[in-house]
């Protein structure tokens, strides 16, 4: 039985644990239709052109573990930003884990996804924002149809949260190979603020296949700074759908740092609506032996005056591979649109490659917009320029590896974390560098 | 200090230098003159060691150790400076942090520990201020958005950082207007002591009247032609190359 025939017979198992009379499973019943109609993605679509599932999809998932896999926080207290205060939502294999989770209640919401379809205080958010942002493509219904648990975070208006919130999904190997589909929720009222890093980390080489929907809201002058942190191991594959809805004045940041895992898919979809509002999307990717990472993203530009940054830089060593493949589109009504992409890519060996198509579709006519990829080795000049000044080689490298992605790191709001990627690079790059940048 | 012997050295094949022989004492300035395109930034280039030069026959000895194998960082490690005439720009990296890393890496090298961050800081503001450079400049990203003066200050300021056996100026004096002239100048010669030595590369007399030489090479298709005292520098300033040319090819 394929994957696909798995997850569509396994539906009805899974309805019946859940409640039935609840306006979500009529969303989940259409949602495994549509999946059921269109699979998974395959490199006929010209979204996937350059990224194959295949590999990951050979296995045989678990899709839902009976066991309760506890964790001690001191063992994998390391995935933690755990040098500040942090809100924390943490799962183990798909299961909430309160022991290692700091939640709250407090003016705020910070809680779990299987509440907030289940009680009616969460009603009207839940009836507003679940599923309408996110596309209704396959692989998006797919996490839909089984969308039952993960992070939800509501911020009313007038709030500024004081500390930043981790949503963590672990998983622990008790399973020969593991399917999760976690799903988030984030709203984000009128003038409020919110820090969410959010991460996923298998601990053991067994395989794992992570099909993640984030939909985030950020309503008028909200900002919302979202960090992803994607440092797997070498058998986790991600594919990750986040989608934002932005209302006017608003301003939300994605970065989305790529270091590890089998296969990792970033679907980020930024939709505008709304006047004078900023759309960051940032990333940077190191990776090697046989990685994947695949950036596919989309900025929306549907009213006038707003502005849009895409900046992501890729250092690709071995065999590796990635992808970038950014779209802007501009309607015809956002006039003075700013839309900047950049995409610039360092290969460290002939048998590593990237694949770049930045994509802008343009209606309107008194727009700014620009595009510009790269793809290099390391300077030749610079490295002897540095090396007569008695910088060994490696170091030579890696520092320039460093200023090369320095740019990214320098928009990471959050100083713990900025310090704790700059070490993850360094580790990436192999090089001990003296200072952070 | 340092003898080069027979030196050959070739690009893509390209033979460029064929045969130099100098020597060159602690405590002296050599200069070496001549016309474009006769090998001057490659014998530079070589004596760093920058790879994609091919020495073919020949030795360098640096305190009568043969360096020819040695990688730049080894050779640096040694005392050996190089002031490029083209400084490199590396965004995303400050002056000072790429000071620091070069000091530090220098010393882990020789087995010591990391300069403490408060003796470095007051290396750096003595030093900056020997080159009357402003603080600002040094938390700027390495040679970007330099302007030409800039860029050979910053490179004395290195040399002064990192206080070489063997510095070697190239073209040091091209895009200098007359006042960052005199500063690099200055900077240089009070580097100067009887256990270094310099050698300037340069077209002109004008840098030589600030760092007096007390030999100047004329180095004309790969060797060096003619060699003789600072007058020397004095007559090539008033006759041009030709007289020279003239002469070789006789």
């Amino acid at each position: 039985m394929s994957l696909k025939e798995k997850l569509v017979s396994s539906f009805l198992a899974f309805e019946n644990h859940v409640d039935l009379d609840s306006k979500i499973h009529d969303i989940r019943s259409e949602a495994i239709k549509t999946f059921e109609a269109e699979g998974f993605p395959s490199k006929k679509d010209e979204a996937w052109k350059y990224t194959s599932l295949n590999s990951v999809l050979k296995h045989d998932y678990s899709l839902f573990p009976k066991q309760e896999n506890a964790l001690n926080y001191s063992d994998v207290k390391k995935y933690f930003l755990d040098d500040i205060d942090t809100f924390k939502i943490v799962f183990v294999d798909g299961k909430y884990a309160s022991n290692l989770s700091e939640t709250t209640h407090d003016g705020i919401d910070v809680c779990l996804m299987s509440s907030a379809l289940n009680k009616p205080k969460y009603q009207l958010i839940v009836n507003n924002y679940f599923n309408k942002v996110a596309e209704k493509n396959g692989i998006t219904s797919l996490n839909t149809a089984f969308s039952k648990e993960g992070a939800y975070i509501h911020i009313p208006k007038n709030k500024v949260v004081s500390k930043p919130i981790q949503i963590v999904h672990f998983s622990t190997g008790k399973e020969a190979a593991l399917m999760l589909q976690p799903r988030n929720l984030i709203v984000v009222d009128e003038n409020s603020h919110v820090q969410i890093i959010e991460r996923h980390q298998s601990l053991t080489d067994n395989a794992v296949l992570t099909n993640s929907v984030t939909e985030i809201v950020a309503n008028k002058r909200a900002i919302v700074d979202y960090y992803k942190l994607q440092n797997d191991k070498a058998n986790a594959s991600l594919i990750d759908s986040t989608y934002v809805q932005q209302k006017r004045e608003s301003h939300v940041s994605v970065h989305t740092f790529s270091f590890g895992g089998k296969l990792t898919r970033n679907n980020l979809n930024f939709y505008q609506n709304g006047e004078h509002m900023d759309s960051t999307l940032n990333g940077i990717t190191i990776i090697g032996d046989k990685q994947h990472v695949d950036h596919n993203t989309l900025v929306h530009h549907i009213e006038p005056n707003c502005e849009s940054h895409q900046d992501y830089k890729g250092i690709f060593n071995d065999s590796s591979t990635g992808v970038f493949n950014g779209k802007v589109l501009v309607n015809k009504e956002a006039q003075k649109t700013n839309a900047f992409q950049s995409n610039n890519n360092i290969l460290l060996n002939d048998k590593a490659t990237i694949n770049s198509k930045p994509q802008l579709e343009i209606f309107a006519d008194d727009v700014k917009c620009s595009h510009g990829c790269t793809i290099g080795q390391l300077d030749e000049s610079a490295l002897f320029y540095m090396k007569s000044r008695g910088i060994p080689e490696k170091e030579a490298k890696g520092l320039l590896m460093y200023a090369f992605s320095n740019n990214v790191l320098k928009s990471v709001k959050i100083p713990e974390l900025k310090q704790r990627v700059t070490k993850l690079i360094a580790n990436k790059l192999g090089v001990n560098i003296g200072f952070d940048l | 200090m340092l003898q080069i012997k027979n030196l050959h050295a070739s690009v893509e094949d390209k033979s460029i230098l064929k045969g130099i022989n100098l020597e060159v004492k602690a405590g002296e300035v050599h200069a070496i003159m001549g016309p474009n395109g006769s090998g001057k930034s490659t014998l530079a280039s070589v004596i760093a060691g920058k790879e994609e030069y091919e020495v073919t026959d020949g030795t360098i000895l640096l305190e009568g150790e043969d360096i020819d194998e040695l990688a730049a960082e080894e050779r640096a490690h040694k005392g050996v400076f190089l002031s490029f005439q083209y400084p490199v720009e590396i965004p995303g990296v400050s002056v000072t942090n790429f000071i620091k890393t070069a000091i530090n890496e220098t010393r882990k090298s020789k087995g010591l520990e990391e300069m403490p961050a408060k003796e470095m800081l007051q290396l750096i503001r003595e030093k900056a201020e020997l080159l009357e450079i402003d603080r600002k400049f040094l938390s700027r990203s390495l040679n970007e958005g330099f302007s030409g003066g800039e860029k050979k200050r910053n490179e004395i300021f290195q040399m002064a950082m990192l206080e070489p056996k063997l510095a070697i100026l190239d073209e040091t004096d091209s895009g200098l207007d007359i006042d960052a002239l005199r500063i690099v100048a200055n900077g240089v010669n009070k580097l100067k002591s009887k256990d270094n030595a310099v050698i300037v590369i340069t077209h002109y007399q004008r840098l030589l009247d600030h760092i007096v030489p007390d030999f100047v090479h004329v180095l004309y298709n790969g060797r060096i032609v003619k060699s003789g005292g600072k007058e020397l520098a004095h007559e090539l300033e008033e006759k041009g190359y030709d007289w020279i040319k003239e002469e070789v090819n006789a």
